[in-house]
């Protein structure tokens, strides 16, 4: 493929940075947490330097994922906003799934799947950082009840499970869709990218409704 | 403890594999702590720390002859009082000596995430291994008697290792031979339980109608047991469970979650490799990049 003049900035140095700190941290936290989950996975903890290191630096790698994710609730939260076309989309999941493009309701800025995963995110992430308090044994171990801790492990690895299946899920959209890899790395899109995926906000773009200079001329 | 390896194991945290078992005539071991017989003099709880060399360090006076407050890291044994005043208006003092109670299915060792740092031998005794202890204290909340404690120091879950060192060499336990009026015995518990059954016929003889064993059958037995004279009541004997049970939060999150979850995140990403075999990348095409740039071209032409 020819390389285009025009791309288009889809994230910005910001962004994308930001991105990535969480997708470190992100990761780092569901292989440590899955070695502390189940024993086939145990040796996961020789990453991290033991099982002893592996319990002592999760939930301080989980403080900081706290905070990269608020960065990222900053940044991204207008552009997850719900509309009336993102229902619309969500039903033709069927033509998604199949890569039937003719199908699919045209996409803003974000398409609805990408919005269940920000929103699911930002539900699942305070619940694993609250619940992680309940469990932190070194700092906490003592300050709430025993059955309160049960049932905090509990909400714990299942809202991990939830998110490491949207983590699953997010990668593998990345990896399937040409190019949005590049766009999280290198920030920018072709013209022809966001007609394929994105043609509502393509179109924004191009009629001058969107405030940051969006669209670059190479040279 | 230390794995001395002087027993074979029926029991490995965190593990799939049958565990060494070739050494299997071995008898199963109880501890039979007669509440009825014991005077409080706490002998057990000073031989538990000389035995095992702990040494808690000292606190303040509660109001209690209970001595330390509570158990921890450093008081695997713990004698506790409890005033309690009969339907006759009578006051009695039940004192009970606190620790591990080696159950028979061990919730601490279902709930334990560390390969092997948790083993029960074949004798039934239950036993923290130390140096695979990772300090995450989900044994503190698989236990259905509020038993392990966390070091704040080392980060090692601890508790009373029924002198699993002592019994392997044909030992009694530091605590049953330093009990001067012989409230704390130790054998099989096929003996245990005879002799508790002989001191159980006396009591009631004696007006204690409701004497009994503590032997609880929701955690498959346990290698620790009680004769109680209030055996109808446990609870009365600070806080002895009436009916334990590994608690179904912890069922749920061993029993169900943990295969489950582990399963559907490999189901998930099986699923995404292979769609992306059939499927193949979602890629931009000629035409619509071409169209792609029209839209854009035709903005910038419009005035």
């Amino acid at each position: 493929m020819s390389r285009p003049d025009t791309v288009i900035i889809r994230y910005t140095t910001a962004q994308r940075v930001n991105h990535w700190i969480n997708a470190i941290l992100f990761t780092l936290m569901v292989l440590s947490g899955l070695s502390m989950f189940h024993p086939i996975l145990f040796w996961l903890s020789n990453l991290f330097g033991g099982g002893q290191w592996t319990r002592a630096v999760h939930p301080w790698m989980g403080c900081m994922l706290l905070l990269s994710f608020i960065g990222m609730f900053v940044q991204f939260w207008r552009g997850n906003l719900w509309h009336r076309e993102d229902t619309e989309w969500v039903k033709s999941f069927k033509e998604v799934v199949e890569d039937d493009e003719e199908h699919i309701p045209a996409a803003g800025r974000n398409n609805a799947g990408q919005k269940l995963v920000f929103w699911s995110m930002t539900v699942l992430i305070p619940v694993l950082f609250l619940t992680g308090l309940l469990i932190w044994e070194v700092y906490f171990g003592n300050a709430t009840s025993i059955s309160v801790q049960r049932a905090a492990v509990l909400i714990h690895s299942t809202a991990a499970f939830l998110a490491i299946i949207i983590w699953i899920v997010h990668v593998y959209a990345g990896i399937w869709v040409r190019h949005s890899f590049r766009a999280m790395i290198q920030g920018w899109v072709t013209p022809g990218w966001a007609w394929r995926h994105h043609r509502k906000w393509l179109q924004q773009i191009a009629a001058g409704r969107h405030e940051d200079p969006s669209i670059r001329k190479r040279p | 403890m230390s794995d001395l390896q002087s027993q074979d194991y029926i029991r490995r945290s965190a593990s799939t594999m049958t565990p060494p078992m070739a050494r299997n005539h071995e008898e199963e071991v109880a501890k039979l702590i007669d509440v009825s017989r014991c005077i409080g003099c706490k002998a057990c709880q000073a031989a538990c720390m000389e035995w095992n060399d702990l040494r808690q360090e000292v606190g303040h006076f509660e109001g209690s002859y209970q001595n330390p407050n509570d158990l921890s890291p450093d008081v695997w044994t713990l004698m506790k009082f409890a005033e309690y005043e009969n339907e006759q208006g009578n006051l009695e003092w039940l004192i009970r000596k606190d620790g591990c109670m080696h159950c028979e299915d061990p919730g601490c060792l279902k709930a334990c995430p560390a390969p092997g740092a948790i083993v029960q031998y074949a004798n039934g005794i239950v036993d923290f291994i130390s140096d695979k202890c990772i300090g995450c204290g989900y044994c503190v909340k698989g236990c259905p008697f509020d038993i392990p404690r966390i070091s704040k120091t080392d980060h090692k879950s601890y508790k009373c290792t029924l002198c699993s060192d002592r019994v392997s060499v044909g030992l009694e336990p530091a605590c049953v031979k330093a009990c001067p009026t012989g409230a704390i015995m130790f054998g099989s518990k096929t003996d245990m339980k005879a002799w508790a059954g002989e001191r159980i016929v006396d009591l009631k003889s004696r007006g204690f109608e409701k004497a009994g064993l503590y032997d609880p059958p929701e955690v498959g037995g346990t290698h620790v047991m009680y004769v109680l004279h209030h055996a109808d009541k446990p609870s009365l004997y600070s806080g002895l469970p009436d009916k334990p049970h590994i608690s179904a939060t912890v069922e749920a999150w061993k029993g169900i979650m943990k295969p489950l979850a582990v399963a559907g995140l490999a189901l998930a990403a099986v699923v995404g490799f292979f769609h992306y075999i059939v499927k193949g990348p979602n890629e931009v095409t000629e035409e619509e990049e071409a169209q792609g740039e029209r839209v854009i071209e035709d903005a910038e032409n419009t005035p």
